[in-house]
């Protein structure tokens, strides 16, 4: 390991990873690698020890069994926490960003969280499913967020955590706010491969990482006319 | 057959024959929507007298049943619902319109196994894999596995035919007294690094695998696909000549072979009828356009993405998804298939959903070309093969573009 390279964990993918989870750890390696910044990344899984001094953490979404068998595992073993303390960036997603709260339900129980994001969540009485979008919060200086979302839960941000975005379109944390951020953990409900829809989302992580004030462009025409595409259909009807 | 159900033989029969006479499809589900209405029980009362193997599993199951009819076929007249439509209604129609065969085959939905099961009290139960569809239209993995494995305890004069080499499968099926094992080579694993049963990590080595905290593990298989062709219980290998591309084929056609071994057909007997199936429901059609061969491929899912690229020649490849609802309106999973095996050959993309695909070839550091239509995507390429993957509902525009072929 190399102090330049830029080390990327993936948060237990055995046991949180629906569908294109992978996708995030891709897009910033990729975008990482374009822009000449060596890069590794690591699958953790749940029965290794979380190493705790990479640079950005991903977790994703998953089941309710899953997502509070990782809960524990995380806080027994530290790693995250001491990564989190020494300035790691995390992108947390659906089942992972409720975890990172101080509480979340599962089969019908409450669980305790890491605590690293000052939220709670709880169940809606609806299962949120389809486009998603919001205005990013404006000290982040992003874009609109757009993402699918799928999830039955919702979340209400304490004094400390500020809303990722405020919703235009779906659901998100209660119909009015979408994730949450504080330091340098970020939390969404964008599930999946958030990132391939937000590609100024990953340079605010990769930015946030190497202490760059800003990153090389890239030739974004793609993912800007899925954005586009995206945006326009997440539109309330 | 009670006069009930032969009233709502007939109802479904004339339901399904007006259904096309109108163009509204094959009536291979209206038919049997109609019969079901007059008659709940009537799938239980067209299955009776007849020997039944249902086939169900997340992938390659209307393949496989395909197959399977054609090998059972050897000994009578066998139903099928050979359009694909996999649900109760479909198991009805195809039942009514055969009228009486002494066989059935029925390609099964994997959430209403357990119910065509109590309805068709079938001989033989095929298991062939179980991975992630769509995300929000399928329950979990594992969620199915307990489902499939509830509903054969409760059957245990079933004969289970059953994949060796994915762990849910093999769980699903522990609970039957009789199983037989086939290995028909598995590339997708992603779903199953968790052990159903203890929820501890699963090894695999060497086409071997097994649970780190628990006893389940690979079962010794009785047919297993050796290089072209397939190993019988007797330890006999014989050569599997098929139409159809890829091995995955080659593993749809030892479960074929597996089922109607239980039925007591002998390989050598069925081989060449496997041989024959050339298409099933477009899938595998070549046809021939402009001086363009095209041949389809339907891709599903991410395992059925691998094993599409494993059958897809090194030829310009056209890639197509979309995501209506029969799709899944997610398209996530593209970031869960490695399009790597595409470079190298001239890839186009098109679809309702192609932006989502191009950002995911562009991290894939896979080149493609974006076109709006299959008439453009043709003339971009050169004569020759054109090989078409699309999911459902990509695959059913292309496949009205070439005149519904079959
Ligand atoms: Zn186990």
């Amino acid at each position: 390991m190399n102090d330049s390279t830029l080390r990327i964990v993936w948060i237990y993918p055995d046991l949180l990873s629906t569908y294109g989870d992978r996708g995030n750890m891709l897009i910033l390696a990729h975008r990482a690698a374009a822009r000449g910044i060596p890069v590794e990344t690591y699958e953790v899984r749940s029965d290794m020890q979380m190493p705790t001094t990479a640079d950005i953490y991903l977790i994703g979404g998953g089941e309710d069994g899953p997502q509070a068998l990782a809960a524990q595992r995380l806080i027994n073993d530290g790693g995250v926490h001491r990564a989190v303390a020494q300035g790691a960036s995390v992108l947390a997603i659906c089942a992972g960003y409720q975890l990172f709260g101080h509480s979340f339900f599962a089969k019908g129980t409450k669980c305790a969280g890491l605590g690293l994001l000052d939220i709670t969540s709880d169940r809606g009485e609806t299962r949120a499913v389809g486009e998603l979008r919001g205005d990013i919060d404006p000290r982040l200086g992003l874009p609109p967020l757009t993402g699918f979302e799928n999830h039955g839960g919702r979340t209400h941000l304490g004094a400390h955590a500020a809303p990722l975005a405020r919703v235009t379109g779906g659901i998100g944390n209660d119909g009015q706010t979408e994730g949450a951020w504080y330091g340098k953990i970020i939390g969404t409900y964008s599930h999946g491969p958030a990132l391939s829809r937000n590609p100024e989302l990953a340079d605010l992580l990769l930015r946030w990482s190497t202490g760059a004030d800003r990153l090389a462009p890239l030739d974004d025409t793609w993912a800007d006319r899925l954005r586009g595409e995206r945006l326009a259909a997440g539109l309330p009807a | 057959m009670p006069l009930r159900a032969i009233v709502a033989t007939t109802a479904s029969k004339t339901a399904a024959a007006l259904s096309r006479a109108a163009g509204r499809g094959d009536g291979s589900v209206i038919g049997g929507w109609i019969g079901l209405k007059i008659d709940p029980d009537l799938l239980a009362h067209l299955s009776s007298g007849r020997a039944v193997a249902l086939v169900s599993g997340t992938n390659g199951k209307t393949t496989t049943t395909r197959l399977t009819a054609a090998a059972v076929g050897v000994l009578g007249r066998v139903a099928t619902n050979s359009y694909g439509a996999n649900m109760p209604t479909g198991h009805t129609s195809a039942l009514a319109k055969e009228g009486h065969t002494p066989f059935a085959v029925l390609e099964v939905d994997e959430h209403y196994l357990a119910q065509v099961i109590n309805s068709t009290r079938p001989k033989v139960v095929a298991l062939l894999n179980l991975s992630r569809d769509q995300l929000d239209r399928a329950k979990e993995v594992a969620m199915m596995a307990q489902l499939w494995r509830t509903a054969l305890a409760g059957h245990p004069e079933i004969r289970v035919v059953a994949n060796a080499d994915d762990p849910m499968v093999v769980w699903a099926a522990g609970a039957s007294p009789q199983t037989t094992w086939f290995s028909a080579g598995q590339r997708w694993h992603d779903d199953s690094f968790v052990c159903p049963e203890s929820g501890h990590p699963i090894e695999r080595a060497n086409g071997d695998w097994w649970c780190t905290g628990c006893p389940l593990r690979r079962p010794a298989p009785q047919w297993v696909v050796e290089e072209d062709g397939v190993i019988d219980p007797r330890g006999d290998w014989h050569l599997v000549k098929l139409q159809l591309p890829g091995k995955v084929n080659l593993g749809n056609a030892a479960t074929a072979l597996a089922v109607a071994g239980e039925f007591g057909v002998r390989p050598i007997e069925a081989l060449p009828r496997l041989s024959r199936v050339t298409s099933i429901a477009g899938r595998y059609a070549q046809v021939d356009r402009d001086g363009r061969n095209i041949r389809l491929l339907l891709a599903k899912n991410p395992a059925s993405w691998l094993e599409a690229f494993d059958m897809a020649d090194q030829a310009p490849t056209l890639l197509s998804i979309n995501a209506r609802d029969p799709d899944g309106l997610d398209t996530s999973w593209l970031w869960d298939v490695d399009f790597s095996p595409l470079r190298g050959r001239p890839v186009l993309i098109t679809g309702d959903r192609a932006y989502d695909l191009a950002v995911r070839l562009q991290v894939n550091q896979v080149p493609f070309q974006h076109v709006q239509t299959f008439d453009d995507a043709l003339a971009q390429v050169p004569p020759g093969r054109l090989e078409v993957i699309a999911n459902y509902t990509a695959f059913q525009d292309i496949r009205a573009e070439l005149d519904r072929v079959n």
